[in-house]
């Protein structure tokens, strides 16, 4: 290559750095907060880490022998019947394997960490929420507090969050990207999501895998409060007129977009699961109980106090 | 009487569509009008229609695919435009029912009618040429395949006017994808177009299977063969094993649609968990079928203008086989958030890490290729570089993702996007566009204009980066793919960048027309009269180009690997044989041709439900195949002294080229 | 052995016929069986994933007659014989008997149809349709795809039936028994496995 290729390369570096530098904080994954988010980005940056050992000399390569051996630079050494060294073959076989049985001890390690079904162990009582995908919003079921809400989810931090999740229409995928993991909603099935806020905040909560028309309306507010603030909200929700009742909910499960955060002070009983049970009287599939493990993660998230 | 079909299915209250149908229509009547103008009726039904030969059938693939190319990139720039403007309060020109037909058209476009196509027509052409063949083992499947794919991407293109195209993504997955939740046509079109498409892509997996594995010239060891053979008979088995289980998935979800079965559906007892895991069982293998092609192209042109062999043949040998069964392997990773137990995503993450081993150790290989050896720097060469650069850094991506924990966050994101478009532009377009380059003047006999083929490059290269690498960003800032619009106005100047980029894509697009246009008008001073414009190492550069009718007068012998730089090196090219024989070859016909027209009507007539006009259809499908059976007069003879004539004429080019001074390239 | 074109008595057609391109024919042929057995598998593959989703509906148990069953089994089962006959004919260039025992397997396919089609019927009139519940779905798919290309396959016979008549056992011809052969046994062989997954499994 020739110069054009050089600049045309340091132009595309600069561009890039540009990119990352210009918006750190808007870049969520990589300012996660949450212990399931933060994990998470580590096995981003180590994968990217590990795989610069093959990729930059690559670069090297790509840039350094084309100009080198061009036609016209006859001082260069000309092999025309070379094609074979078992040498070069022995390394570039096996540096690639050796990154990736690295990159495989990593993954088998923390994909049994970070499995969603897995609880997080802080000492602290998780609170229990129930998620239901519906076109197009998302319904929130506290069923320990017997209340729900529509497209707001509010919790205190430092606290497990244990979601159970199950959609009332096509697959839909529940994430809170600065927390971490997403998982899909499935009708007539329950998955189930851990996660955690390790500082109060706001966070941008959505849906991500395509549901149909409103399905860039699915959007919703993960708001982590102080203790003190989440009873005081759970008791604000209690006083409102709303009554998830079966009629209730039969009309929120009509489609529209753009539903507005809406309060309910108490919930049929055993809801979410007579929406699964809707598509699935018989049927005992589900791939959420395979896999509750006995250990759980332990985290250390600063002040540790007892729920 | 049309079932569905009626006056309403025409959106007339849409201007956009109806735009781009006015526009279609003005394009095709024009193009009807010059063919009538240039009274070349008569030839365009005799020799190209009706062709079975594959140079011929090769190049028509081509034009299906850079025709579906220009729809695929007008959905590309609606996306692009509507992400760029649709921040926050503002909601764009799309609705989002528009939207979601534009992006399940793109990718179904560019992945089954340019992706594929763009591919099967170079093997088509190169094929044959590179083992000493004269034909494929089926020359009439081979043309029904061209029909059927032709067929299928006329009714995606139909279904722009009449009705409306699929809007649960190329993916379809259900239960989006059943009647409840689409009761319209879209799904329906998507359907059959995937189908009719498939059935001819499974065709021409068996045609060049049996092609490659049982009509080599005498000589041709496997371990001889040029590397660009091994690929596509690793393509054809990964076809042959992967398109059934599409066909089966498909036909699951039509019977869920059609007849109210319960495969896929939300009740009684449906599963969707098993659409997403059939579709990508075939889904994994079929990007593995549109790249390895491109690398067998890669390491054609590296090779070759490097003036060296291929390094390290035998491990590239294994690395394709390594590739083809390891691609059967990975599929559960398209959906690590589905809930599968941490093994089980463990083990599909494992293997896909495992599948880049052999994929890297081709990037090395094509790099020692370079080493001390003598680097022309044409366009395939430069189209060369560029995807080693950009396919590494987007390789690496691909590992990253295969990390069920870095998944669990990028899954679905504008990261997974950028990721995918990286292979597939880099990779797979970047090398048909490499092979289109390296072999158009073996096809049509002169070559293109490089000036415009280094500004088509440079475009495409610094456009794709513009475009996709603020995706790559955006995926990591949290946004989902498919977004009609949203709400985080950060996102919006990366998304400006990216229409930016797609801007420079389209000029790099222009430049290839050019290209055309100015190479067409200078072919009589660019045309190749050897045969050889490259310095080339394998057969097909033996042939004139354009190669007569049949291909090699007299089956050539192989002796090494890169057979013709081998008997450059011997001194026995070009060799005139003793006597020459009658050589006999198959007839054009006209079944292909009229059997893709039936399968069109039969995909419309199921898509509007118009039953009697389907069984027909269907009928007349089957007809035409017993009639072709019995038809046993289907060969016609060249005789040894026309054979003698045409051959006498490329020695008298070779003569010409021989007197003026032999190109080196540059 | 099936694909030894030593074993031919071309008769001659005046077509030039390559012994590579029956050799080619019979090869692509075994390729798209092997395509064909993809597509079986993964419709074996969703009928195991669903095959216990009855939603309230009725099982194999409640809807499955074995001795019935057996008797389509025995059908197929000695039509694949009496195919075999003819292909010996053929091998003899006994052009009646290759019609005889043609028309023998296509009477014992047409047989196997016609009882498969029976089942179906009542079973739909039952309201055990295919709509009823992933169950039936998956059953109904397996067991009609087979018996679709088993139709297919009888109508790939009378078309043989007729070139043969027409125009006697040429080298064309010959190589399309041969595929048809090779089409008619795998139909066999799959059938085994419905009978066994499908049927014996469902009633235990």
């Amino acid at each position: 290559m020739n110069k054009k290729s050089d600049w045309v390369f340091i132009g595309l570096l600069s561009l890039c750095t540009a990119f990352f530098l210009g918006g750190c904080s808007d870049i969520l994954l990589l300012n996660p907060k949450g212990p399931i988010g933060d994990a998470e980005r580590f096995v981003i940056i180590a994968s990217i880490a590990l795989m610069l050992i093959v990729v930059i000399p690559v670069f090297i390569m790509v840039f350094l022998f084309p100009r080198k051996y061009r036609a016209s630079n006859i001082k260069a050494t000309y092999m025309p019947k070379w094609s074979r060294s078992g040498k070069i073959e022995l390394v570039i076989w096996l540096v690639p394997t050796i990154i990736i049985t690295v990159l495989g001890i990593l993954i088998w390690n923390t994909t049994h960490r970070l499995d969603p079904y897995k609880p997080i162990d802080t000492g602290v009582k998780p609170i229990n929420i129930e998620v239901v995908s519906l076109d197009w919003k998302w319904l929130f079921i506290y069923p320990d507090q017997n209340i729900a809400i529509v497209n707001e989810l509010v919790f205190p931090a430092n606290v497990p969050l244990s979601f159970r999740i199950t959609s009332d229409t096509v697959m839909t995928s529940f994430f809170i990207p600065q927390l971490g993991s997403q998982i899909y909603a499935m009708a007539g099935m329950q998955t189930r999501l851990h996660l955690l806020a390790d500082e109060p905040g706001v966070y941008a909560g959505q849906n991500q895998q395509l549901s149909g028309r409103g399905f860039a309306d699915m959007n919703f507010k993960a708001i982590a409060v102080s203790r003190e603030e989440y009873k005081a909200w759970v008791q604000k929700v209690k006083q409102s007129a709303d009554k998830l009742d079966l009629a209730r909910y039969e009309k929120i499960q009509k489609p529209s977009s753009d539903y507005p955060v809406s309060h309910f002070s108490s919930v049929k009983p055993d809801l979410f699961d007579y929406i699964m049970r809707k598509y699935n009287e018989t049927m005992d599939m589900n791939p959420g109980a395979m896999n509750e493990e006995s250990g759980s993660m332990h985290i250390k998230t600063g002040a540790l106090e007892g729920s | 009487m049309f079932g569905k079909l009626g006056l309403s299915a025409i959106p007339y209250h849409d201007p956009i569509v109806m735009g781009a149908v006015g526009g279609s229509i003005l394009l095709a009547v024009v193009i009807l009008a010059l063919i009538t103008y240039y009274r070349k009726w008569t030839i365009l039904w005799k020799e190209w229609l009706t062709s079975v030969d594959h140079k011929r059938i090769g190049i028509m693939y081509i034009i299906l695919a850079l025709v579906m190319m220009l729809r695929g990139l007008s959905d590309a720039v609606m996306i692009r435009s509507q992400q760029a403007l649709a921040a926050g309060m503002s909601h764009g020109f799309l609705p989002p029912d528009h939207f979601n037909q534009v992006f399940s058209a793109h990718g179904t476009i560019m992945i089954i009618f340019v992706a594929m196509p763009f591919m099967v027509g170079l093997m088509n052409i190169v094929i044959p040429l590179q083992i000493g063949a004269r034909d494929v083992a089926f020359p009439f499947l081979n043309s029904v395949s061209l029909w059927l794919t032709t067929a299928a991407a006329l009714l995606v293109m139909v279904s722009l006017g009449v009705g409306e195209f699929s809007k649960a993504g190329w993916s379809g997955y259900a239960p989006l994808t059943e009647l409840k939740y689409s009761p319209g046509t879209g799904v329906d079109y998507w359907i059959w177009a995937f189908q009719i498409a498939g059935v001819g892509s499974l065709m021409t997996s068996i045609n060049f299977l049996v092609t490659i594995l049982k009509m080599r010239a005498p000589g041709m060891t496997l371990m001889r063969m040029p590397i660009f053979v091994w690929t596509v008979l690793c393509t054809a088995v990964l076809m042959v094993l992967s398109f059934p289980v599409l066909t089966a998935a498909l036909a699951m979800l039509t019977l869920d649609r059609y007849l109210g079965m319960h495969f896929f559906t939300n009740a009684l007892g449906g599963n969707m968990m098993m659409y997403t895991n059939l579709f990508w069982i075939w889904g994994h293998p079929e990007v593995y079928i549109v790249v390895l092609p491109a690398f067998g192209i890669f390491s054609e042109v590296v090779a070759t203008f490097s003036g060296k062999p291929l390094f390290g043949y035998t491990s590239m040998v294994l690395a394709t086989m390594a590739i083809m069964v390891l691609s059967f392997s990975v599929w559960l990773h398209h959906f690590f958030t589905m809930g599968a137990s941490p093994n089980v995503n463990i083990f599909f993450g494992i293997t896909t890490m495992i599948i880049a081993v052999p994929t890297g150790v081709k990037i090395f290989n094509w790099l020692f290729t370079m080493y001390r050896g003598r680097i022309r720097f044409t366009t395939p060469m430069f189209w060369t570089l560029g995807f080693i650069m950009t396919f590494t850094t987007g390789g690496m991506t691909g590992v990253l993702l295969a990390s069920p924990p870095a998944d669990f966050v990028l899954h679905n994101s504008l990261f997974l996007i950028a990721h995918f478009h990286t292979m597939l532009i880099t990779g797979s377009l970047f090398g048909y566009l490499a092979g289109y380059a390296y072999w158009f003047p073996k096809s049509i006999g002169f070559t293109l204009n490089e000036k415009w083929g280094k500004r088509t490059f440079w475009s495409w290269l610094i456009g794709f980066c513009l475009a996709f690498i603020p995706l790559y960003v955006l995926g990591l800032m949290g946004m989902p793919r498919r977004m009609v619009h949203y709400d985080n106005l950060a996102w919006q100047p990366y998304l400006i960048i990216a229409a930016g980029g797609l801007a420079l894509i389209l000029i790099g697009v222009l430049c290839q027309t050019i290209q055309l246009v100015v190479s067409i008008k200078e072919r009589h001073t660019a045309r190749d009269l050897t045969g050889d414009p490259w310095d080339g190492r394998t057969l097909e550069w033996t042939t004139a180009s354009p190669p007569a009718v049949y291909n090699f007068a007299t089956t050539p012998e192989v002796h090494g690997i890169d057979a013709f730089t081998d008997m450059k090196e011997k001194g026995i090219t070009y060799l005139k044989p003793d006597r020459y024989h009658d050589i006999h070859m198959p007839k054009n016909t006209a079944a292909g041709f009229v059997n893709g027209i039936l399968s069109f009507i039969f995909g419309f007539a199921m898509v509007w439900y118009i039953w009697w006009l389907a069984a027909i259809s269907a009928l007349g499908m089957l007809v035409s195949v017993i009639i072709r059976s019995a038809d046993d007069d289907t060969e016609y003879t060249v005789p040894a002294a026309e054979v003698e004539r045409i051959e006498n004429l490329h020695y008298r080019e070779l003569a010409t080229a021989a007197a003026m001074s032999r190109p080196t390239g540059e | 052995m099936i694909t030894d074109t030593s074993t031919f008595n071309a008769v001659s057609s005046g077509e030039f016929e390559h012994p590579d391109t029956i050799e080619n024919q019979a090869f692509g042929f075994w390729i798209y069986i092997m395509s064909d057995l993809v597509l079986f598998a993964t419709i074996f593959a969703t009928y195991a994933v669903l095959g216990h989703n009855y939603a309230g509906g009725p099982t194999g148990k409640d809807l499955f007659h074995l001795p019935y069953t057996f008797g389509e089994t025995m059908l197929l089962l000695f039509s694949s014989a009496t195919y075999g006959l003819s292909m010996l004919a053929m091998n003899k260039n006994r052009k009646d008997l290759v019609l005889r025992w043609l028309f023998v397997t296509f009477l014992l396919g047409l047989g196997f149809l016609a009882m498969e089609i029976n089942e179906f019927h009542h079973m739909i009139l039952d309201g055990n349709g295919p709509e009823r519940s992933a169950f039936l779905s998956a059953f109904f798919t397996l067991v009609g795809t087979h018996g679709s290309h088993v139709a297919f396959g009888l109508i790939w016979m009378s078309v043989m039936m007729g070139q043969i008549i027409a125009k006697g056992l040429s080298a064309p011809v010959q190589s399309r028994l041969i595929r048809l052969s090779i089409f008619w046994h795998f139909l066999d062989v799959v059938w085994v496995g419905v009978f066994t997954i499908v049927y014996l499994m469902g009633v235990m």
